[in-house]
């Protein structure tokens, strides 16, 4: 058990780590000169014109002018610490100020997208796999494939139409009011929430094919009986072990979803700063998400040998899995 | 309710005192025979729609088993055996009709509706499936499983339940049942998971009882022990016992009746003991004939004698390996001596955890030793190393999963003569041919795909791709154990056969001595990683020199029989 828990650690630093060095090459490997980029991000238009006063106090903030090695410890340093820079394109804000003002919104609608996108999803499965008639069976089915299909600025701007421009019920724009996340968590959770109706029908129809489920109608289990006391709990395993997985598609899909609907938070945040090119921003905001991303895929996975001890067990080994 | 309550007090009178006086005592009436039917099928019938098309998989079917009184139900894979005991067990799904009457105490299951039904089987009929590994929920503790049947029909007080399971998992034969009730499946052995599967079924004290092949995934020792315990457990309880199998060696073991089955019906029928001893229908004598030390076809085969003084094709000196940790390693294999000459036959016994796989894997170069030296043809092998692939071929347990299900068998059948010489295009639909010919396979067969053959075709198509590199050594994993007595006889005399024809040495490793010494000249007993018998099978057989050997040749199904009849 403590190997396993060491092992899951150890990955996540590794993740951790390339997260944070794959933020400071973008900045290598953009053509040109970082300092003239964000200055010319900054609207000041013509970089030549740039104050050379001004690109100087750049590359000294940011550790430009160094070597390389000491450039990327410094970054390195300045991480581990949270000292997270200037943020140039937002009047020279802390970087950590910035983010700190977008990020309650956006934890908002991640997370209820993220309770709505498990509920629709696990709705789906076990509507396309339970249903009485096949007729309904696969009607639910069709349902999970459109919500993987169809793209998620076509499925918000669907959204709108019906339920804001057309329905008035909720308001299209803006942050205002419970009404007001309605809408994106909505479009968010509907992409997910197709992989992981599909995902867990799947695993559902695989282990009604059990052994144990088997047995258990032999000893006069009714069918829902069998399901809620043998098959979901089996069928959720897979379905536990893309969550991490999701939850980087929340936060992607958070950056168009929140410029769609105009309302302030990361995603809005993320698009600003790459058109800006105001790389301290970015830089942070890569390592944030990337942290948010091994922080959950952490959590599952320590918290899945509760759920099923066979991971952890040397005797499991070779075994089924 | 308590009708209910009424009913199981009756019923556990009944059998405390086991007395006919006790049921009458109690108006039930004594039926005809003597004793009360536990199960009645009337001309049953099971048909399987699929793809529009209707296949028959019983056809007309009638048996009874009387309380007390054990039946088997004997037949090759698609005969139909297990059919019925789902139809009595409910588990036929949407797809198959049912039609006759299958009447359990008197009700008939097919009439009374689903729930009904269910409440009736859950009580009287227990059923031990076949594999016990997957048929124990993973994430569910033990207990839980064995008390499931009690909570679900709502039986006896719910606080005694656990009680109750435990005398369940005792009876079943597992004395820490303390210790085992909190663990889960993944923690037992293969043997203890049958028990606990036992303990379940018959946890409600059911009066009958299913037993669908209940040991053909076990070790033979852990087999007798368990199939001892079923009928220990029937015996005393008066349970009626309705055994599926396809080995009738031990249907004569373990029952008083048998039926055998062919394409859905019953063509033949006798005490289980006669069945065995003096077939007389063709067919339950083709079964006979193909139970290993039974068999005349297979008494026919005569390992060769290896040529003396040939050089070793393998030679292996001191392997050994092991897993795990360095604080705490499992020693799959004890340093182990082995050589394989042109012509030996060779059988490599033991149980899981013998380390009999170890050495067949370091014998085809898929393992290489932790110590000790492996020369194949001479030359010293490393891992990766292909050139041994075409001195020495495997034949592995499951042919179903050792084919890629996407591509055609006569495509996998020439896999390694692609890989191994791969210039020479020129003549490979010849050799397809001639190799499925040399199987006994119609040669148009090569065009199909796993799924459409059956396990024995399969096999024989493992066995074609096996020799398509004209290897020296074939190592035959429990090349045979996975399939059916009869076909398992014809594919150990197509082996014998091949042996003699292309002068191959054979590996045999098997759980199962019985194959063992029909096939091989020599023998080996293997047990935890070590060695602990060799020498001719003859001498070993007739005369074993360790008790664990003994005990392995005491396991052989049907031998009880032999001692009766000598």
């Amino acid at each position: 058990m403590l190997r396993y828990v060491l092992r899951r650690l150890g990955q996540a630093v590794v993740v951790l780590w390339g997260a944070i060095t794959l933020s400071f090459v973008i900045v290598q490997l953009t053509p040109g000169d970082p300092a003239r980029l964000i200055v010319m991000g900054n609207g000041q238009g013509d970089a030549g014109a740039a104050d050379a006063s001004q690109l100087a106090q750049i590359r000294d903030e940011m550790g430009l002018d160094q070597p390389l090695v000491l450039q990327y410890l410094g970054y390195l340093r300045r991480v581990l610490t949270l000292d997270w820079g200037t943020a140039y394109s937002r009047q020279r804000q802390a970087v950590a100020t910035v983010i700190g003002d977008s990020l309650g919104s956006t934890l908002e609608l991640g997370l209820v997208s993220l309770v709505l996108l498990v509920l629709l999803g696990v709705a789906f499965a076990l509507g396309s796999v339970l249903l009485p008639t096949a007729w309904a069976r696969s009607t639910f089915q069709a349902v999970t494939v459109v919500g993987i299909a169809v793209p998620s600025f076509v499925m918000a701007i669907l959204l709108l139409q019906i339920f804001s421009f057309r329905l008035g019920w909720f308001p299209a724009f803006g942050a205002d009011g419970p009404g007001s996340i309605v809408l994106p968590s909505l479009t968010i959770a509907l992409l997910g929430a197709g992989t992981l109706g599909q995902v867990f029908s799947r695993s559902i129809r695989e282990v009604s094919a059990e052994g144990y489920v088997e047995v258990a109608r032999a000893r006069g289990l009714g069918n829902a009986q069998v399901v809620l006391s043998h098959v979901l709990r089996n069928a959720s395993l897979p379905v536990y072990t893309i969550i991490g997985m999701l939850v980087g598609g929340v936060v992607s899909g958070a950056a168009i979803i929140e410029t769609i609907f105009g309302r302030p938070g990361i995603g809005n945040l993320y698009v600003e700063a790459v058109t800006a090119r105001d790389f301290p921003l970015i830089q942070a905001l890569i390592v944030l998400t990337g942290g948010l991303y091994v922080l959950v895929t952490l959590v599952v996975d320590l918290s899945y040998p509760l759920i099923d001890p066979r991971v952890v067990s040397p005797a499991a080994r070779g075994g089924r899995r | 309710m308590s009708s209910d309550t009424a009913e199981h007090v009756r019923r556990r009178a009944h059998r405390v005192s086991g007395e006919p006086a006790a049921r009458e005592a109690h108006g039930v009436p004594p039926s005809g025979s003597g004793a009360e039917q536990v199960l009645d099928l009337r001309d049953l019938s099971v048909q399987y729609t699929r793809r529009g098309r209707i296949a028959s998989a019983v056809g007309g079917v009638s048996l009874t088993i009387a309380e007390r009184e054990s039946v088997a139900l004997v037949g090759e894979s698609g005969s139909g055996k297990s059919s019925i005991a789902r139809a009595v067990l409910g588990l036929l799904g949407q797809r198959a009709r049912v039609a006759g009457s299958v009447r359990l105490g008197g009700e008939d299951l097919l009439a009374v509706g689903d729930r009904a039904a269910r409440r009736l089987r859950g009580r009287d009929v227990g059923y031990v499936p076949q594999d016990p590994g997957g048929s124990l929920d993973p994430l569910r503790r033990v207990l839980d499983q064995v008390v499931e049947p009690l909570r679900v029909h709502r039986i006896g007080d719910p606080r005694d339940h656990r009680d109750r399971a435990l005398q369940a998992l005792r009876d079943a034969g597992l004395q820490d049942a303390e210790a085992l009730a909190g663990r889960r499946p993944h923690e037992l052995s293969g043997g203890q998971r049958q028990r606990v599967l036992i303990a379940a079924a018959i946890v409600t004290e059911p009066r009958l009882i299913i037993a669908d092949e209940p040991t053909s995934a076990l070790d033979v020792t852990v087999q007798r022990g368990i199939l001892d315990r079923i009928g220990e457990l029937t015996a005393s309880h008066g349970t009626a016992l309705l055994l599926i199998t396809h080995d009738l060696a031990i249907a004569a073991d373990r029952t008083d009746r048998t039926l055998a089955l062919r394409r859905g019906s019953v063509v033949d029928e006798g005490p289980s003991r006669r069945l065995l001893s003096s077939p007389e229908h063709p067919y339950t004598r083709a079964l006979v004939e193909a139970i290993p030390g039974r068999s005349r076809t297979l008494e026919a085969i005569h390992p060769p004698v290896p040529e003396a003084g040939a050089p070793p094709l393998v030679h292996i000196e001191g392997a050994a390996k092991s897993f795990g940790g360095r604080r705490d390693p499992v020693h799959a294999l004890r340093p182990t001596d082995l050589q394989v000459r042109p012509g030996d036959s060779v059988g490599i016994a033991g149980e899981s955890g013998s380390g009999k796989t170890t050495l067949a894997r370091i014998l085809l170069g898929l393992t290489s030793p932790d110590t000790g030296e492996v020369k194949v043809s001479g030359r010293p092998v490393s891992r990766g190393d292909r050139a041994i692939r075409r001195v020495v071929q495997p034949v592995f347990q499951n042919p179903h999963s050792s084919f890629d299900p996407a591509r055609t068998v006569g495509w996998s059948v020439l896999e390694p003569v692609r890989a191994l010489t791969p210039r020479s295009r020129a003549g490979r639909p010849e050799l397809l041919h001639s190799l499925f010919t040399d199987v006994g396979l119609d040669p148009s067969l090569a065009a199909r795909r796993p799924d459409e053959l059956s396990g024995g075709q399969l096999q024989r198509v493992a066995i074609a791709r096996a020799l398509s590199v004209e290897p020296q050594v074939l190592v035959c994993d429990e090349a045979v154990s996975a399939l059916d007595v009869t076909v398992q006889a014809q594919i150990l005399a197509l082996l014998a056969r091949l042996q003699r024809e292309r002068h191959l040495a054979l590996v045999f490793i098997t759980h199962d001595l019985g194959v063992l010494q029909q096939v091989c000249r020599d023998v080996l007993v293997m047990r935890r990683g070590e060695v602990l018998e060799r020498g001719r099978t003859s001498d070993v057989f007739s005369a074993p020199r360790t008790p664990y050997t003994r005990e392995l040749i005491a396991a052989i199904p049907g031998r009880e029989g032999d001692a009766e009849g000598d």
